[in-house]
């Protein structure tokens, strides 16, 4: 295995009763790259990631993140390797509020996420280093609302923020766009190219436009196998993927 | 576009939790008079007796009311506390702050060990190991010797505080009483305000992104289990040693009931609801003694009326207008 491939898999497979979300996939995803995974409906997108992160087992097959073995690991040992998902629902801790999202990313860091005896005060020192990470993705003026209120885009953005805070060196985006407007979309893209500075992005989406402005590579998915790979111009001529999905989506 | 934010603004995210923390100061005063005035006006031993209720609750209350975790089977540590304590003093001739400390020790085991069982399922199915495992040991209390079955352990000594302080004198009991707790309460309050208590919300809110943050949830949720329970514990001591008694009623799981009764009537989740749940229903069982078993029909009408009308509890009902 190259230095350069960050996360690889090796004949991936998940079958719920005998049918195959997820059937032998190998997937390679180089280190700094954005990695697309697009796909119709039920192509095993989510399922894919949800093995990769762990919160699911797969029947068969291996995963490897930064040369080690995880495909038998805990989804939070994984987080902490530095492999961090978003969730296709928007994931934020909805009583709380946005300020409070973000330190509680920062205080599993730090660790002191155990100490029961000591004052909640003890968490203002995060508060500094989370309002830059809310300022990063617009927030600041929406810092001490409670995350439930949030307009729909502006919690995809939370919790863009809240996983940010770990600073993962690879990130798992599920639909990032989902359900957005035209300027949310817009900010999230631009916030997504602009993280993806540093570190290492494999996404599911569904919006072309997004796919096709972000990323180097991408993997096409039906049926749980992996139809096609390359860069936007290979994949979008291919014709097998004109017939299955883009035929579809461009009718 | 990286811009740091000023302090200033940092700074200004804080005001709207200063009212509300004011406001649980000052209802902490008011509660810490109340019992210290109380004895003047009414039995001590009933004040006494109600303060490790509501003790107990509030250990309750932090299992369900800040996990989400709904335990049927509190009585197991709060009754096992409660025989080892009364063992401890009687049998060991401990003196009553070690054979409270035993007890408590006691629950804290108890509870690692039935907390690790549980953990690992969630709903209905936590409920009913916690139950489960509550009934074992139940039981056990019946079948083993120095539980004295039936008969419970009786006439337990209070003895002498630190070998100096003769706790026969109710007023000495009731000051130890009144400090255990208020200091049990202080320390839910501050696990509820740590780092800890943030964690356990965020686990409550969205479990699998707590996960997905890198969190190990089932050893936070461990950790609180022990901690409820060893609390329980503390409040099931110290009532052996106040009543002079401990017996299978406060093993048996209509006992898990009641602290589930006294929780909701005060309002889940709420740091004052329990204290004031168990002391409405101590009462309540007090004065209405004279109408015999209609006790229970009247408990179970107003369980039901607080799960379908008052959801929130007193406490919680309270909370909900001063805030609106």
């Amino acid at each position: 295995m190259s230095a350069d491939i960050i996360l690889e898999t090796e004949g991936l497979t998940k079958e719920f009763a005998g049918f195959a979300a997820v059937g032998g996939v190998d997937l390679r995803v180089a280190r700094g790259s954005i990695h697309a995974l697009i796909g119709p409906n039920g192509a095993g997108k989510t399922t894919c990631f949800n093995l990769l992160t762990k919160f699911l087992s797969p029947t068969r097959g291996r995963i490897v993140f930064k040369g080690q073995d995880i495909t038998a690991m805990q989804p939070a040992d994984v987080a902490r390797l530095g492999l961090v998902r978003s969730f296709q629902i928007s994931a934020v801790f909805p009583h709380m509020t946005v300020l409070e999202n973000v330190r509680i990313a920062l205080q599993r860091l730090r660790g002191n996420s155990m100490d029961f005896w000591r004052s909640r005060s003890v968490l203002d020192q995060y508060n500094n280093k989370a309002m830059e990470l809310i300022a990063d993705v617009g927030l600041s003026d929406f810092s001490n609302w409670t995350a439930v209120e949030l307009p729909y885009g502006r919690k995809r953005a939370l919790e863009i923020a809240t996983t940010l805070a770990l600073d993962p060196e690879m990130l798992l985006l599920d639909e990032p766009t989902a359900g957005m407007g035209h300027e949310d979309i817009a900010r999230i893209a631009q916030l997504i190219k602009r993280v993806a500075a540093n570190r290492t992005v494999l996404m599911v989406e569904h919006n072309l436009s997004v796919v096709a402005d972000l990323s180097d590579t991408i993997t096409v998915l039906t049926r749980g196998r992996v139809l096609a790979e390359g860069d936007y111009a290979t994949v979008s001529n291919n014709p097998d993927v004109r017939e299955a999905y883009m035929g579809v989506g461009h009718a | 576009m990286v811009h740091a934010a000023p302090p200033s603004q940092a700074a200004a995210v804080k005001p709207p939790s200063f009212l509300r923390a004011n406001a649980e100061a000052i209802a902490f005063v008011v509660m810490a008079a109340g019992l210290i005035v109380a004895p003047f006006f009414t039995y001590p031993l009933f004040l006494m007796q109600a303060m490790c209720f509501a003790l107990f609750a509030c250990a309750f209350n932090l299992l369900i009311g800040y996990v989400g975790l709904l335990s049927f089977g509190h009585a197991l540590y709060f009754g096992w506390a409660s025989y080892l304590a009364a063992h401890a003093a009687k049998v060991w001739g401990l003196t009553p702050e070690l054979a409270i400390l035993t007890g408590t020790a006691t629950a804290a085991i108890l509870g690692l060990v039935a907390g690790s069982l549980a953990i690992r399922r969630q709903g209905i199915y936590f409920a009913m190991i916690t139950l489960a495992l509550a009934q074992m040991m139940f039981f056990f209390a019946l079948q083993m010797k120095f539980t004295g079955g039936e008969d419970g352990i009786q006439a337990v000594p209070r003895g002498y505080l630190f070998g100096l302080i003769d706790l026969k004198n109710e007023a000495a009991m009731y000051i130890v009483v009144l400090f255990i707790f208020l200091g049990g309460f202080l320390l839910i309050y501050r696990i509820i305000h740590s780092p800890f208590g943030e964690v356990l919300k965020a686990i409550r809110e969205n479990e699998p992104r707590a996960i997905s943050l890198g969190y190990k949830t089932d050893r936070y949720k461990l950790i609180a289990f022990v901690l409820s329970a060893t609390i329980a514990g503390c409040a099931g001591a110290t009532k052996a040693i106040v009543l002079q008694l401990a017996s299978l009623t406060d093993v048996n799981w209509p006992m898990s009931g009641e602290v589930v009764l006294m929780s909701l009537v005060g309002g889940l989740g709420t740091i004052f609801g329990p204290v004031v749940g168990s002391f409405v229903i101590l009462l309540m069982q007090y004065k209405l003694s004279v109408v015999g078993e209609w006790v229970l029909v009247i408990q179970g009408i107003i369980f039901v009326s607080c799960v379908l009308l008052f959801r929130r509890g007193i406490v919680g009902e309270i909370a909900a207008r001063f805030k609106g």
